[in-house]
């Protein structure tokens, strides 16, 4: 099992008031209300934790990528993934991911990647995202081209890692008359490519077709099954047999000394559901041709505040159902359990900390996280036979997959 | 006086008889001879070697970019500024520059050079650069728009950082309709903006109207005089006295304990110029509308074959030609103290970028180099320095801009 | 700029459209065919044109930006363009003509008959650019220098040789690069195609006759074959011992070819 770290780097430093009167938090939210020491100070206090996070167990480091939004301070995935390259030694870097649609030179992307791979000694795991859709407006993307893009630049990024140069490229969206850079990863074929998603079926058939691993990001026990089924029909399309190893699971678990503060800081989880809006502006979210032509009806209606968007239950709910796990380390391997045996992942994310719990606390929750649970999750893992993409040596992709003799194949 | 450290990060692991038999190592040398394996190993050595420059007393560390060019392992000069925020504590990291025609966001720039300000506690200095003529083809990027782009790539950041979102850029060649990002510069107004160049002029121009210290990379002292003439000329114009705070030089500079192995390690300066012809293929290196077009002549002559190429030395010349120059400083930290007091007399430049190591010199040549730079030559320099007034931007905190120059201070001079 | 071989001359004329001043060289007599110039731009009053002056008025503008045709400094696109010249030509109250384009030209030439079929009687394109190569790729000129490149689009050297000149001067390498430089302005990515232009063709009913030279280094063939299969009134002829500049290197081939097919 592959246990990896994650926050959001909520930025929480800014008047709460203010978040209020704008009615949002995102995209149009101004950054005058942007408190540049306090964001110094916590991208310190993140790098503190990332190492303690090392230091206790953690097999990987998750980051994310969101743009104009106070939630989560990674405007750059890269950017950070560097940081980690230089700070840690041993975890795995795990990108969920780069939005490719948002760049405009795909050959770029796959250098800083190759160089963040490079430095890290093949610590790399590539994740790929389309980037929600108030990411192509703060971006000034096109969002009626979003999949296209996400599509042809995923394409011409594995192509520049595997095909040796100079080649060109004459795509759709991206044209490259001489694709030939002198920075390639070190690992090879090249690094694991993950596909983190909220069970978007475009994204699902898309991920098994390549035979990447899919992570479900914090859905329901209920839809992060129905993820797996339809995964494995595909899978079976393709011609493979998934495993565990194909499946990722991220989840919101804090752990404390006691009951009363793992609750109280678990609660922080709810800060981008309950205070603001922004996150989920559903004009901003959804601008037109950005989702498929199949939700146009449920979409316009949302935005024109003649349907309630779906959300996410009450605090207290969402403990009970087990979609936030909070508690002293006993209580949550006990929890931990019933998801794992539920919902059988290879690839495990815990989502430790958000909002305003301070870095006492996260320091605290990562350290018994490391010291109590982590053993605790290994052992039911082995014995639920949980293994990761790394653990079976599973190709790291369909294309790879054909390449290898046929023994080797899963 | 600031005095930074640089190497171009050489990747020296291909095999050499490969660019001799193509004629070039740039752009379209193919990349599977690209030994991943080696430049991993290159760049945890180069990482040692920037954490003991800091030690011994550098002020910064000088990175730039290069695009399918083995002679510079930066293909993404932001990605190294982010490991050097998080692997030193001090050291300035001066980044000359991003290539802004190449990006097609300069928003997103913005975002990066924000986050890498806030987590080295604001030690970026931003410079920015038009990137190579061989760059806009790696990368695609229209030649024809390079300065215009480089331009309208510089206001959209500068604006990024300094006024407060939202608000839109209808712009010639980009367009935002909401720039808001959640990202700022931890140094207000924002990072120190540097231009490094050759001899345009254009760009010498912008850096001086810009109230931008002008990093000559390497140039004569001949030609580094005649920029500096331009230089002040623009600055009077606009209102401000320009002092050694605007002038920053560059140049290859390696010591060692012996004079002789110091020329033998300061050989390696000209394995990019002598050995291969790939950084300079005057083709690639000079995309139509790239150039000024008063330029469009030699240009052509170059590129058909028809002039020598200017920037490509050639086998013929010797580092011995080189060093009598005077810009090219090798030998015991005596002698280049000497030879770097002679360019403090004759260029007076507040900002100086040493070029210690290139080619195949070894990881342990590097390291000693370094050592005897901070302990020997770097105290001599600052004292020297001090003497003769070579103030840094930072020693007398001289304005980011001429924008943030107050009004009332300019007085315009022979406009 | 000035060629080795003996030309005739041809009458030059200044005119000005969206307040640019077009250059043009008109010659011959009856009806109107207008010659549409290659990327490098028209080396002057080519053998080629003096055929065709024999049967048609005959007139070669140089391309706003190319030649001594102002430079634009607000045109991003070949449709641009293509409009501009509808525009002078509707300026010159050229109602019916012939379109040959070459190269380049052709391209523009497309773009032109799809706007406006009705001016368009006939149209002919050369080894032209403009869509996207089934098979290879339109040769990427960055990579090389000016001269060699020109070679490049030349089946046998000594046609080189004889229009251009053994070593042509600078000022030629120059206007070379002037006109790569527009090119680039408005072609530069994708390079020398457009993406649309495929879906607009089938609309185009004009006869038209598509034209490659047998050693075309520059424009793949299978551009040929993709605007043949497009145009719904097309045919394809290919010339041998010809390259990209079918008009300099067969020049006597391709002016019967035209005749034939819009003089009659």
């Amino acid at each position: 099992m592959h246990l990896a770290y994650f926050t959001e780097q909520p930025m929480s430093a800014y008047p709460e008031e203010e978040g209020r009167k704008a009615g949002h938090t995102a995209l149009m939210f101004s950054n005058r209300f942007y408190d540049r020491d306090a964001a110094s100070q916590l991208y310190q206090d993140r790098i503190t934790e990332y190492k303690l996070v090392e230091e206790v167990g953690f097999d990987g480091i998750m980051l994310n990528e969101h743009h104009n939004a106070p939630f989560c301070m990674q405007s750059k995935c890269n950017i950070f993934a560097s940081i980690l390259a230089a700070i840690t030694e041993r975890v795995k870097i795990v990108l969920l991911g780069n939005p490719l649609p948002l760049t405009e030179n795909p050959v770029r992307l796959a250098e800083e990647l190759a160089m963040i791979d490079l430095v890290s000694q093949g610590r790399l795991v590539s994740g790929f995202v389309r980037g929600g859709g108030t990411e192509q407006l703060a971006i000034g993307v096109n969002p009626a081209y979003n999949r296209e893009r996400f599509e042809e630049a995923h394409d011409l990024i594995i192509k520049t890692w595997t095909e040796p140069g100079p080649w060109r490229w004459e795509g759709t969206h991206y044209q490259n008359r001489v694709v030939n850079p002198w920075a390639l990863p070190l690992q090879r074929p090249h690094p694991r490519v993950w596909i983190p998603g909220i069970a978007s079926r475009e994204t699902v058939v898309w991920a098994a077709r390549h035979r990447y691993p899919y992570v479900c990001l914090n859905t329901s026990v209920e839809d992060t099954l129905r993820v797996w089924k339809l995964y494995a029909q595909i899978a079976e399309e393709v011609g493979f047999q998934p495993g565990p190893e194909h499946r990722g699971y991220l989840l919101r678990v804090h752990c404390a000394d006691t009951e009363e503060k793992a609750l109280a800081n678990a609660r922080q989880f709810t800060w981008m559901q309950g205070e603001f809006t922004g996150l989920a502006h559903p004009v901003w979210s959804a601008p037109a041709g950005y989702n498929p032509a199949k939700q146009r009806q449920v979409l316009v209606e949302i935005a024109h505040g003649r349907r309630v968007a779906r959300r996410d239950v009450g605090f207290e709910q969402q403990i009970e159902n087990l979609r936030i796990i909070a508690g002293t380390p006993d209580r949550v391997v006990e929890q931990l359990r019933v998801i794992m045996e539920a919902t059988r992942p290879g690839i495990f994310m815990i989502w430790g900390n958000d909002g305003f719990v301070t870095h006492e606390d996260s320091m605290r929750c990562i350290e018994l996280l490391g010291r109590e649970v982590l053993p605790a999750v290994r052992e039911i893992a082995a014995e639920l036979d949980l293994k990761d993409p790394f653990e079976v040596g599973a190709p790291v992709s369909e294309a790879a997959a054909q390449q290898q003799p046929s023994a080797l194949r899963a | 006086m600031f005095i930074a450290y640089f190497t171009e990060q050489p990747d020296a692991s291909f095999p050499q008889e490969i660019g001799d038999e193509l004629g070039y190592t740039a752009l379209l040398l193919p990349n599977k001879y690209f030994n991943a394996e080696a430049v991993s190993e290159l760049y945890q050595l180069r990482l040692r070697e920037y954490q003991r420059a800091e030690e011994v007393g550098f002020d910064g560390i000088m990175l730039n970019e290069h695009h399918n060019a083995p002679f510079c392992l930066q293909s993404k000069c932001n990605i190294f500024a982010a490991v050097l925020a998080a692997a030193t504590d001090h050291v300035r990291i001066e980044l000359l520059g991003n290539p802004l025609p190449i990006s097609d966001n300069p928003v997103r720039l913005a975002e990066e050079i924000g986050m890498l300000d806030l987590i080295s506690k604001g030690r970026i200095i931003s410079g920015f650069v038009r990137g190579g003529g061989t760059e806009q083809i790696s990368t695609n990027a229209n030649p024809a728009y390079n300065r215009e782009r480089f331009v309208e790539s510089h206001d959209l950041i500068v604006k990024t950082w300094t006024e407060p979102g939202p608000w839109r850029w209808e712009g010639n060649h980009f367009q935002l309709r909401v720039v808001n990002p959640w990202v700022q510069p931890l140094q207000k107004p924002h990072p120190r903006i540097w231009m490094p160049g050759v001899a345009s002029k254009e760009t010498v121009i912008f850096a001086a109207e810009h109230r931008y210290p002008f990093v000559a990379l390497s140039t004569t002292f001949e030609t580094t005089k005649k920029i500096w003439a331009l230089y002040d000329q623009t600055a009077r114009a606009v209102g401000y006295e320009p002092g050694p705070e605007t002038k920053g030089y560059e140049l290859r500079v390696h010591v060692q304990d012996t004079e002789e192995k110091a020329i033998a390690a300061a050989q390696h300066y000209m394995w990019m110029q002598g050995e291969f012809t790939g950084v300079t293929h005057p083709v690639w290196h000079n995309p139509s509308g790239y150039g000024s077009p008063t330029w469009r002549r030699q240009f052509v002559e170059m590129a058909n074959g028809r002039r020598q190429n200017v920037a490509n030395v050639g086998k013929d010349v010797t580092i011995q030609d080189l060093m009598s120059a005077g810009n090219v400083i090798v030998g015991t930290p005596d002698q280049v103290i000497e030879g770097l007091k002679r360019v403090l007399d004759e260029l007076r430049p507040g900002i100086l970028n040493i070029w210690c190591n290139d080619g195949r010199v070894s990881h342990e040549t590097g390291m000693r180099c370094i050592e005897l730079m901070g302990q020997e030559v770097l105290p001599a320099i600052r004292q020297y320095a001090d003497e003769l007034g070579l103030n840094s931007p930072f020693d007398i905190d001289a304005p980011v801009s001429l924008a943030t120059t107050p009004q009332a201070e300019l007085q315009p001079v022979g406009a | 700029m000035a060629v080795t071989e003996a030309l005739p001359e041809a009458p030059e004329q200044f005119v000005e459209v969206v307040g640019e001043k077009i250059h043009w060289l008109q010659s011959g007599s009856g009806d109107s065919l207008i010659v549409l110039h290659h990327e490098i731009g028209n080396p002057g009053w080519l053998p080629f044109y003096e055929q065709l002056a024999q049967r048609f008025t005959v007139t070669v503008p140089d391309f706003p930006g190319w030649g001594q045709s102002e430079r634009p400094l607000w045109m991003r696109s070949v449709r641009d363009l293509a409009v501009e010249l509808n525009l002078l030509f509707d300026q010159a109250g050229v109602e019916e003509t012939v379109l040959v384009g070459l190269g380049f030209g052709g391209w523009v030439a497309a773009e032109m008959a799809t706007m406006n079929q009705s001016r368009c009687k006939r149209l002919v394109l050369v080894g032209a650019t403009g869509v996207q190569p089934p098979e290879g790729e339109i040769l990427d000129q960055f990579l090389y220098a000016h001269m060699d490149y020109v070679k490049m689009g030349f089946h046998d050297n000594d046609n080189f040789r004889r229009v251009y000149g053994e070593e042509p001067a600078t000022e030629q390498l120059m206007d070379w690069d002037v006109h790569r430089e527009m090119t680039a302005r408005i072609a530069w990515k994708p390079y020398l195609f457009s993406q649309t232009l495929p879906y607009l063709l089938p609309g185009l009913t004009t006869p038209t006759l598509i034209v490659w030279g047998a050693d075309d280094r520059i424009v793949p063939r299978s551009c040929g074959e993709r605007y043949r299969d497009a145009l719904p009134n097309s045919r394809l002829e290919v010339i041998e011992g010809a390259g990209h500049f079918v008009e300099m290197e067969k020049p006597d081939e391709l002016s019967r070819l035209v005749l034939d097919f819009a003089g009659a």
